[in-house]
């Protein structure tokens, strides 16, 4: 075992450590600022594993866009929505974990299993001269790929539109307005939207 | 101990069963999207290992698992704003109090 396996090796086996206890950080811990940082962690050691099976772009693009952008999305979502509650005890609380555990257990013998005992068609990796990958992914996306990528952008752009009309606030005029302006402390001119609560429709019918 | 495919398969069955565990067990709203992202990132790696062990010329998983990052993008957004509106109408992130669709 030369050198440049033995440290791919050993990264490796760090990056997967670091990649599974980030991830059961998030999943399991109780306060949710937490979960969100960790998950951070997941994305850049996968961007890791990503630099190990020769993806720079990816890599690249996986710190650039999850890093980046969802998990600060994430984060400010969490702080929008930022109230510590508790949330009331459902009936049968570790039967639900418990039996979710083992569908998820059975799930990752299976697929394990299946990952083994497969005889993947390896492609010999001795003769390949590859050119940057960055160059090939650039020709794909403008040869073969070019209706795909640009119905990205076009994908995106809805969900910017979408994302801003679904977030907005309802404008509620106040009757009150003008009398509100009289006083020091300023006031948004709108507020959110009555509560619906199903259980009190029942008893006002 | 060279790195072999069914390593990076194996890492991406565990990444996406805590996925799916996070995604059924958790009770707040913005938790459950955060598992969407783990469950996609565990795809990812499993394109991308593909792609470099069975077709390391032409590298078209590494340009299925872009266009899988550009989704996801636009997927958490979408997720968040939603999250937003229902916690103005409802006042809550439970997941189990989100039952206006219920019969």
């Amino acid at each position: 075992m030369d050198l440049a396996q033995g440290v791919q090796t050993v990264s490796f086996i760090i990056l997967t450590i670091m990649m599974f206890s980030a991830a059961l950080g998030v999943v399991l811990l109780r306060n949710i600022v937490y979960s969100a940082f960790l998950l951070g962690a997941v994305f850049v050691s996968i961007s890791g594993l990503y630099l190990l099976l020769n993806a720079e772009f990816v890599a690249a693009s996986q710190i650039l866009v999850y890093v980046g952008a969802v998990n600060v999305l994430i984060l400010f979502a969490i702080m929008l929505v930022n109230k510590r509650e508790a949330f009331p005890a459902t009936s049968r609380n570790i039967l639900r974990s418990g039996a979710t555990a083992l569908v998820c257990i059975g799930l990752f013998t299976l697929l394990g299993t299946m990952a083994i005992s497969t005889p993947w068609s390896m492609a010999d990796q001795s003769g390949v001269v590859v050119e940057g990958s960055v160059i090939k992914i650039g020709k794909h996306f403008f040869s073969d790929f070019l209706l795909p990528f640009e119905l990205a952008s076009v994908m995106l752009l809805i969900t910017m539109v979408g994302a801003i009309i679904l977030a907005r606030r309802d404008l509620i005029p106040e009757e009150e307005a003008a009398d509100l302006r009289e006083t020091d402390t300023y006031q948004l001119q709108e507020r959110p939207r009555e509560l619906i609560s199903v259980g009190d429709n029942q008893s006002e019918e | 101990m060279e790195l072999q495919l069914e390593y990076f398969l194996i890492l991406a069955a565990g990444l996406f069963c805590i996925g799916i565990y996070g995604l059924v067990t958790s009770r707040n709203a913005v938790r459950v999207l955060m598992s969407v992202e783990l469950l996609l990132n565990a795809v990812n790696l499993n394109l991308i290992g593909f792609s470099s062990f069975i077709d390391p010329v032409e590298i078209k998983g590494q340009v299925f698992s872009v266009f899988v990052i550009i989704v996801a993008a636009a997927e958490s957004a979408v997720g968040l704003a939603i999250v937003l509106a229902i916690y103005r109408n409802r006042n809550t992130v439970d997941m189990e109090q989100f039952n206006l669709l219920k019969w």
